[in-house]
C-alpha cells in the first residue's frame, strides 16, 4: 500500500473542499495538504449550480435581511449564531472570490451585479450568468494551482476513514486508474464530499453525488443531524430532473397550470403581479412552491407529459435578448434537451430532489464530535439551512464554512503529534481487505442497478414531497431489505484498471445508509416543517415538541438510533412563516410590536 | 396490440489494459426512447448488459465535462447527443481521439492538466487589492472581452478535434490557450508578460494551422481558434516589439 504523509486531508473537491484547501494553504504554508477527491475538481457537482450565491450588496439591504430570510425560511430550525456568522462573511468572501478572477455579472458602472431570488427580501444573489456554480468551481480550482502545498489526489475514491485514539489520523483512498489503495496519513482531516440527492429517483444532481462523507462520518459514530429534511426544487426537467434555475423566476419567469393561470396565488402566496415582488408569488421559497405543485396535481390542475405530471414555466414575455444574456444555459438547455425555444413557448418542469439540508454533524467552526474531524459544503450539517435552504445560501455556504474548516483543521493539526503509524497502517490494511471483498463477492446475484433502482423509487415513494407513516414505515423497511440484499452484491468486474463497477457497489453501500438515516429521521418526526410535510395527522409545526434536531446514529446492522438536539434561538423566536401580502403584513405586525 | 418496444444498437470500442492487446469493438443493443441520449444508453449497458465498461460522467447537462467521446466519429459530450439524430442506425462510441486510452472510453488527462497548471491559470493582479477594499471594478465590456473564453468546460473535445494536438502531443493547445488568453485578457490581470513567453515557446500557439475544428466541436462556444489565432498575433507583435522595447512587448 502507498503511504503519503499529509498534515491536513481534505476529502472532495468542489467548492467547499477546494475552498478548505486554499484556507489551510494560506493560514500556514508549512502544512501539507492532501486533495482527495474521487473526480478531477472541476467535474465536482458545484460545477451544475446555476442561479448564485447570496451575500448582502445593496444599500437596501442588511445582515439582519438576510439573516430573517434564512431563518424564515429555514421554518426556524437553523443554528442562530451561525446564521449571523454566516450573513456578517458572505459577501467578504464572495469579494475574495471576484479578486481571484469569478466573472461576476456586472452592473453598467462596473460592480458586481445582484439578483432576485426566491424567499430573499432584497436582492442580494451575485451571479455569473446562470452558470455560477460553473464559475465558482473552476475560479477556486485554477486558483488552487497556485498554493504548492496543495498536493492533489484526483480521481482517489475514498473507502474510510481512520480514527486513532479517538481522534482522525488519516483516509484509505483508491487509485481509480490503477484500483491500487493509498494510506493518507493526517491529523486533521476535512469532509466536503456534497450531499446525497442521488438516494432519490428523480433529482437535479451528478452522478458523483452519493453521500460519501455522510455515510464515512457516520460509520464513525458521527451523527447526521436533519437528515429528513430534503430539499425539492420545484423547476426541474421532467424524466431526467435536470435543473431549470430559481433565476427564471428571479427574472420574472411565471409558473402556469394547465389553464394557463399562475397558480401559486391560491396557495397564500399572492397578489399576482406582472413583475416579480420578492418573497412573493413565483419568489416564494421552493419548499411552498414544491408543495404547491403537489396540490395542482391533486387537484387535476398539472399537464399529462411521459415523465409524470408537469406545470409551465412561462419565460416568454421575457424576450430572447435577456434569455440569451441572463440564462443562456436554460436556454440551450431547454432548446437541446426538450426541443422547446423558450422565447417561444413555455418549459414544462415537475419538481425533483435538490439538497440534502442535513448532514455531518459539526459546530459553528465546522468541528465534528470526532476530533480533528471537520465538514463543510452540502455534506455537513453546520446549522444554516433548517428545514429549509434558501437558494443561493449553499454556494455561499461553500465559500464561508469551507475556510473555517480549512483554518480550524490547520489549526488543530498544529497542535497535536501524529499517531503511532504501525497502528495507522494496520487499520488501513485492515480496510482494503474489507474493502476487496467487496469486489470478489462471489456469494451472490444481485445487481447494482436493480438495488440503487429500489432504493430510489421507495425513497421517493416514501419521503417525498408530502410524506405518511404508513409509506414511510414501508421505506424503512425496504431499505432494511436492500441492506439485507447488498450483502449479495454482484461486481462483475474482478479487474483493478478502472473498475467503476466496484465503486458503484461501494457508492451504493454508502447510499444505503445515508437513505436509512434519512428515512428514519423522516418517521420519527411527528409534525410538519419547511421540507418535511405531513398528511396524517401531523400537518402543523409543533415548536413544544419538535423545535429540536434530529440525530441519527449508525449502529452496525440494524436501524438507526435516533436522538435530538437543541436549537439555538438567539434573536429570532419562531414565527409564523408568511409570504406574499400575508408576509408583507406579518412583518408590518411584527415590526409595529416592536414597537 | 401493443407496439414492439424500439432497441438502437451501439458499438462500443472497449479496451482493457490487463486483458487486451488491442481494442476492440462490441455491440449492444439498447431500448430506445427519443428522449434519450448517447450517455443513457452507454449507462442502460454498464447497468444491465455489461458492468465491466468503464466511462466517466456526471452532470448529464453538459456543464461538468465528464463525458466527452467520439461518437460517429465525432467528438461529442455524450450527455448532450441523442440517439435520436441516429436511429434506426447503429451508433458507435470511442474514447476521444488523439489520448491515450486507459480503459475503454476512459481517456488519461494528465496531459491536460499539466498544460493548464503551466499558464497560470489564476489572477496575478495588476494592482492588489484586499477583500475589505471591495471588488475590482469591471464594466460589462470588460467582461466580455473573456467571458466566453472563461466558459470552457475541460472536456477536451477541442483536443480530440486538433489534427496537430494529435502529431505532437507537446502542443499546449486549443483549451489551455483559450485559458492562457483568458486570464491575459482580465482586466484584474497583470502578467501577460509572463504568459507570453510559453505562447511564444517551441509547443505555442504556431503549432496551430488554422484548421479551426477545435471551435466547431466546442460544446460552449468558447472558440478556442479565436483565442489561439488572437495569440499568433500577440505573439507576433510580442516577437517585433521586444527589439524596440527592452522589457518586451507584451504590455
Amino acid at each position: 500500500m502507498e503511504i503519503y504523509k499529509a498534515d491536513v486531508i481534505i476529502v472532495g473537491g468542489g467548492g467547499a473542499g477546494l475552498r478548505a484547501a486554499i484556507a489551510v494553504a494560506e493560514a500556514n504554508p508549512a502544512l501539507k495538504i492532501a486533495l482527495v477527491s474521487k473526480v478531477y475538481p472541476m467535474r465536482s457537482h458545484t460545477v451544475a449550480a446555476e442561479g448564485g450565491s447570496a451575500g448582502v450588496k445593496k444599500a437596501s439591504d442588511s445582515l439582519d435581511y438576510h439573516f430573517n430570510d434564512t431563518v424564515h425560511g429555514g421554518d426556524w430550525l437553523c443554528e442562530q449564531d451561525v446564521v449571523e456568522y454566516f450573513v456578517a462573511r458572505c459577501t467578504e468572501e464572495l469579494t475574495q472570490l471576484e479578486h481571484w478572477g469569478c466573472p461576476w455579472s456586472r452592473t453598467e458602472d462596473g460592480h458586481v451585479n445582484v439578483r432576485a431570488f426566491g424567499g430573499m427580501k432584497i436582492e442580494r444573489t451575485w451571479f455569473a450568468a446562470d452558470k455560477t456554480g460553473f464559475h465558482m468551481l473552476h475560479t477556486l480550482f485554477q486558483t488552487s494551482i497556485k498554493y504548492p502545498s496543495i498536493k492533489r489526489f484526483d480521481e482517489h475514491f475514498c473507502v474510510d476513514l481512520i480514527v486513532e485514539d479517538n481522534r482522525i489520523a488519516g483516509v484509505v483512498a483508491i487509485e481509480i486508474a490503477s484500483g491500487e489503495f493509498t494510506l493518507v496519513e493526517g491529523r486533521a482531516a476535512v469532509i466536503a464530499t456534497g450531499g446525497a440527492g442521488r438516494v432519490f429517483r428523480e433529482n437535479t444532481n451528478g452522478g458523483v453525488v452519493t453521500g460519501d462523507g455522510m455515510a464515512l462520518a457516520y460509520r464513525h459514530g458521527v451523527p447526521l443531524r436533519d437528515m429528513e429534511f430534503v430539499q425539492y426544487h420545484p423547476t426541474c426537467m421532467p424524466g431526467t430532473g435536470l435543473l431549470f434555475t430559481e433565476a427564471c423566476r428571479g427574472e420574472g419567469g411565471f409558473l402556469l397550470n394547465k389553464d394557463g393561470y399562475r397558480y401559486l396565488q391560491d396557495y397564500g402566496l399572492g397578489p399576482a403581479e406582472p413583475t416579480p415582488r420578492n418573497k412573493a408569488m413565483e419568489l416564494g421559497p421552493r419548499d411552498r412552491l414544491s408543495q404547491a405543485f403537489w396540490y395542482e396535481q391533486q387537484k387535476g390542475r398539472t399537464i399529462e407529459g411521459p415523465h409524470g405530471s408537469v406545470v409551465h414555466l412561462d419565460l416568454r414575455h421575457l424576450g430572447e435578448e435577456k434569455l440569451r444574456e441572463r440564462l443562456p444555459q436554460i436556454y440551450e438547455l431547454a432548446e437541446q434537451f426538450l426541443g422547446v425555444d423558450p422565447a417561444l413557448a413555455p418549459i414544462p418542469v415537475r419538481p425533483a430532489v435538490h439538497y440534502t439540508m442535513g448532514g455531518i454533524l459539526v459546530d459553528g467552526r465546522c468541528a465534528s464530535p470526532l476530533a480533528g474531524l471537520y465538514a463543510a459544503g452540502e455534506c455537513s450539517s453546520v446549522g444554516i439551512h433548517g428545514a429549509n435552504r434558501l437558494g443561493s445560501n449553499s454556494l455561499s455556504e461553500l465559500l464561508v464554512f469551507g475556510r473555517v474548516a480549512g483554518e480550524e483543521a490547520a489549526r488543530f493539526a498544529s497542535s497535536v503529534a501524529p499517531a503511532a503509524p504501525a497502528s495507522v497502517l494496520a487499520q488501513a490494511q485492515a480496510v482494503e481487505q474489507r474493502v476487496l471483498g467487496i469486489r470478489q463477492n462471489t456469494r451472490g446475484n444481485e445487481r447494482i442497478a436493480t438495488l440503487r433502482k429500489e432504493m430510489a423509487q421507495t425513497m421517493e415513494d416514501g419521503c417525498g414531497i408530502y410524506r405518511l407513516a404508513e409509506t414511510m414505515q414501508k421505506t424503512c423497511d425496504k431499505l432494511d431489505e436492500l441492506k439485507e440484499r447488498f450483502k449479495n452484491v454482484r461486481v462483475e468486474d474482478k479487474s483493478s484498471v478502472w473498475n467503476t463497477d466496484w465503486l458503484l457497489a461501494i457508492e451504493l453501500e454508502y447510499q444505503l445508509d445515508v437513505a436509512q438515516a434519512m428515512a428514519y429521521s423522516a418517521i420519527n418526526r411527528r409534525e410538519s416543517r419547511g421540507a418535511h410535510q405531513r398528511l396524517d395527522g401531523f400537518e402543523q409545526r409543533d415548536d413544544v415538541n419538535f423545535l429540536k434536531h434530529t440525530q441519527a446514529h449508525y449502529v452496525a446492522g440494524g436501524a438507526p438510533r435516533i436522538d435530538y438536539g437543541p436549537v439555538k434561538i438567539t434573536k429570532s423566536q419562531p414565527g409564523t412563516r408568511a409570504y406574499g401580502a400575508a408576509g408583507e403584513k406579518a412583518e408590518q405586525e411584527r415590526k409595529a410590536s416592536h414597537g | 396490440m401493443a407496439e414492439q418496444p424500439k432497441t438502437i444498437e451501439i458499438e462500443v470500442l472497449r479496451y482493457h489494459p490487463e486483458k487486451d492487446k488491442t481494442p476492440h469493438t462490441q455491440v449492444f443493443e439498447v431500448p430506445f426512447t427519443d428522449d434519450m441520449s448517447v450517455l443513457q444508453g452507454v449507462q442502460y449497458i454498464k447497468d444491465y448488459l455489461d458492468g465491466s465498461l468503464s466511462f466517466r460522467w456526471s452532470c448529464r447537462m453538459a456543464i461538468c465535462g465528464s463525458c466527452g467521446m467520439m461518437i460517429n466519429g465525432i467528438p461529442s459530450l455524450s450527455c448532450q447527443t441523442f440517439l435520436r439524430d441516429y436511429y434506426p442506425a447503429r451508433v458507435r462510441v470511442e474514447a476521444l481521439a488523439h489520448f491515450p486510452i486507459e480503459r475503454d472510453l476512459v481517456i488519461g488527462m494528465e496531459g491536460f492538466i499539466e498544460k493548464l497548471e503551466s499558464i497560470q491559470p489564476y489572477i496575478i493582479p495588476k494592482e492588489p487589492r484586499t477583500p475589505a477594499q471591495g471588488e475590482y471594478l469591471q464594466t460589462p465590456e470588460q467582461l466580455a472581452k473573456y467571458e466566453q473564453f472563461s466558459s470552457c468546460i475541460n472536456c477536451l473535445l477541442c483536443y480530440a478535434a486538433c489534427p496537430q494536438f494529435g502529431l505532437n502531443p507537446g502542443f499546449i493547445g486549443p483549451a489551455a490557450t483559450a485559458l492562457l488568453h483568458r486570464y491575459n485578457v482580465d482586466s484584474r490581470d497583470g502578467a501577460q508578460a509572463e504568459r507570453m513567453e510559453l505562447i511564444n515557446s517551441e509547443e505555442g500557439v504556431f503549432n496551430c494551422t488554422a484548421v479551426g475544428y477545435c471551435s466547431e466541436v466546442c460544446p460552449k462556444h468558447v472558440d478556442p481558434a479565436n483565442a489561439v489565432n488572437q495569440n499568433k498575433t500577440n505573439s507576433a507583435a510580442d516577437y517585433f516589439l521586444r527589439f524596440l522595447s527592452p522589457k518586451g512587448g507584451a504590455k
